[in-house]
């Protein structure tokens, strides 16, 4: 509060008089633009309050949505939104880099056997081919052997392998061609999707096609240009460098077509199901 | 302007609206990219401080996640930083169209003097200048701090769109240096959002009440003298 201006003698009465009414006024404007303030801060803190309380509410709510393969469903929307617009700006012909022979290491990081817990004895192995538009059975299970996908046209990369964990590494692969594969095995007209799990079943991926019949993508039976070490998923495995490794299954004792997304391990439990690069 | 006849203190506008909305709503939206990319990071840190076999600062010790709640959240933390990079992105897409559009820009912006003004700002506020620097609506530390913070915004959603979609962007990525150089690139603004907040928030708090005011209501108080003219006749 600004002190009440006290009459000075010296100076002449009108003077004085009109000192005072000026400090009176300065003291009055300040009392009415202090109040003013307060009413505009009350208010602003108001409406900011009431957004923050939208802006929880929105977070609450998304959080305990019911859950849709392990997420609320809110955020599966999101993860499957982001997936479309991903898929209209996939090109097949982009490429993820390739590197020089030297620079590929002879190791390479062992992450997980999801669905390699059994042994498997090499000479049992057989592939199974479904839903092809191509059927040499009886059950429309085509069952190919090694000398099947070696027969194929052989192809080979070095691609930095990328985890969804956030680790990556490059890695000389051998195989052949998906996209090759697929002009003998094709899949019926108009469908879009791959499957391909182990031959126990306890790991599987789902892929889009495009993604499958980019040209990087490999069945791959080979890895420093030797045979597949068995840990890394011999005989047969995947290497699809538009995808995180996930997607890159080991062990391949299946591969079906569909015309809808299939199952996809890591997608139930709360992962983006596209997972692509 | 906001006045009652006389020449003390007045209302003068300060922030517009379309700031101050786009300032608010993106520090929630920043401290969720922040939480739920430390979610992402926890599965694979392995970044650190140091020289050779030396480690000065691993990011981050185990207390860090633990006291936080990150770890075994990679699923989770994607999907939410998925989601909130849409709103950081349409936030600062409007802040930016916005303060270009209105002519903000120019109180934003450093010109030639900000930096020597920057310089004096430090100064004073170590306590080594006295006389306190030019201060407009944003002296010259403010008006770099503020530019840096948006081309930083910047910089985290190229790299990040880089990361994410590794293949499809594989020039941005080359670019860039590479996928793990982009990851690193993402990781250290991130830090540097936090140092940010740091300076930022000390700062806030130095300034006071009336210069916190403003960033809510849009005004603040500013005390003027009285007219020359008056106090001579």
């Amino acid at each position: 509060m600004p002190e009440e201006p006290k009459p000075d003698p010296i100076i002449g009465e009108e003077a004085e008089a009109e000192r005072i009414a000026e400090a009176r006024r300065i003291a009055e404007n300040d009392r009415a633009v202090e109040a003013e303030m307060r009413r505009r801060t009350r208010r602003a803190f108001m409406v900011g309050g009431v957004a923050a309380l939208g802006g929880f509410g929105a977070w609450e709510w998304i959080r305990t949505r019911r859950q849709d393969l392990n997420e609320p469903w809110p955020l599966r929307r999101v993860l499957d939104t982001n997936e479309e617009i991903a898929r209209d700006y996939f090109s097949r012909r982009r490429l993820a880099r390739e590197y020089p022979l030297s620079e590929a290491p002879k190791e390479l990081r062992i992450n997980e056997r999801i669905g390699m817990e059994d042994e498997l004895d090499p000479a049992d192995w057989k592939l199974i081919v479904s839903n092809a538009d191509r059927d040499d059975s009886d059950d429309g299970n085509n069952t190919l052997t090694m000398d099947d996908i070696r027969k194929l046209p052989h192809a080979e990369h070095v691609t930095e392998l990328k985890c969804i964990e956030g680790w990556s590494q490059k890695v000389h692969w051998g195989g052949a061609r998906f996209a090759d594969f697929a002009a003998v095995y094709a899949p019926q007209k108009g469908w879009g999707y791959v499957g391909m799990e182990t031959p126990d079943a306890g790991y599987y991926v789902g892929l889009d096609l495009d993604s499958a019949m980019q040209p990087q993508t490999l069945l791959c039976y080979e890895m420093n240009g030797e045979p597949l070490p068995e840990p890394h998923g011999a005989p047969l495995r995947l290497v699809i460098p538009t995808k995180y490794g996930i997607k890159n299954l080991k062990r391949i004792g299946k591969i079906f077509y569909s015309q809808e997304r299939p199952r996809d391990y890591w997608a139930e439990l709360g992962y983006d199901w596209y997972a692509g690069l | 302007m906001f006045q009652y006849g006389g020449c003390m203190k007045q209302i003068e506008a300060k922030h517009p609206l379309a700031v101050r909305w786009t300032h608010w709503i993106n520090f929630p939206i920043l401290f969720g990219m922040i939480y739920t990319g430390l979610m992402i990071y926890w599965a694979s840190d392995t970044y650190r401080i140091g020289w050779g076999s030396f480690t000065l600062f691993h990011f981050f010790p185990d207390w860090v996640y633990s006291l936080f709640g990150l770890s075994h959240k990679l699923s989770m933390g994607m999907a939410w930083h998925f989601f909130l990079a849409w709103i950081f992105a349409i936030n600062g897409f409007l802040y930016v169209a916005y303060t270009a559009l209105s002519g903000e820009w120019r109180y934003l912006v450093p010109d030639r003097n900000s930096f020597r003004e920057a310089t004096q700002v430090m100064l004073h506020d170590l306590g080594i200048r006295k006389e306190p620097p030019p201060q407009g609506r944003f002296n010259g530390a403010q008006k770099i701090a503020y530019t840096g913070i948006v081309l930083m915004g910047l910089g985290s959603l190229v790299t990040g769109l880089a990361i994410y979609k590794v293949v499809q962007f594989n020039w941005l990525v080359a670019l860039l240096g590479g996928y793990r150089a982009a990851r690193v690139e993402h990781f250290v603004l991130t830090m540097a959002y936090l140092m940010f907040f740091l300076v930022h928030i000390s700062q806030v708090v130095r300034a006071g009440w009336n210069n916190f005011r403003a960033m809510v209501t849009g005004y603040e108080i500013k005390t003027e003298e009285a007219h020359a003219g008056r106090t001579q006749a």
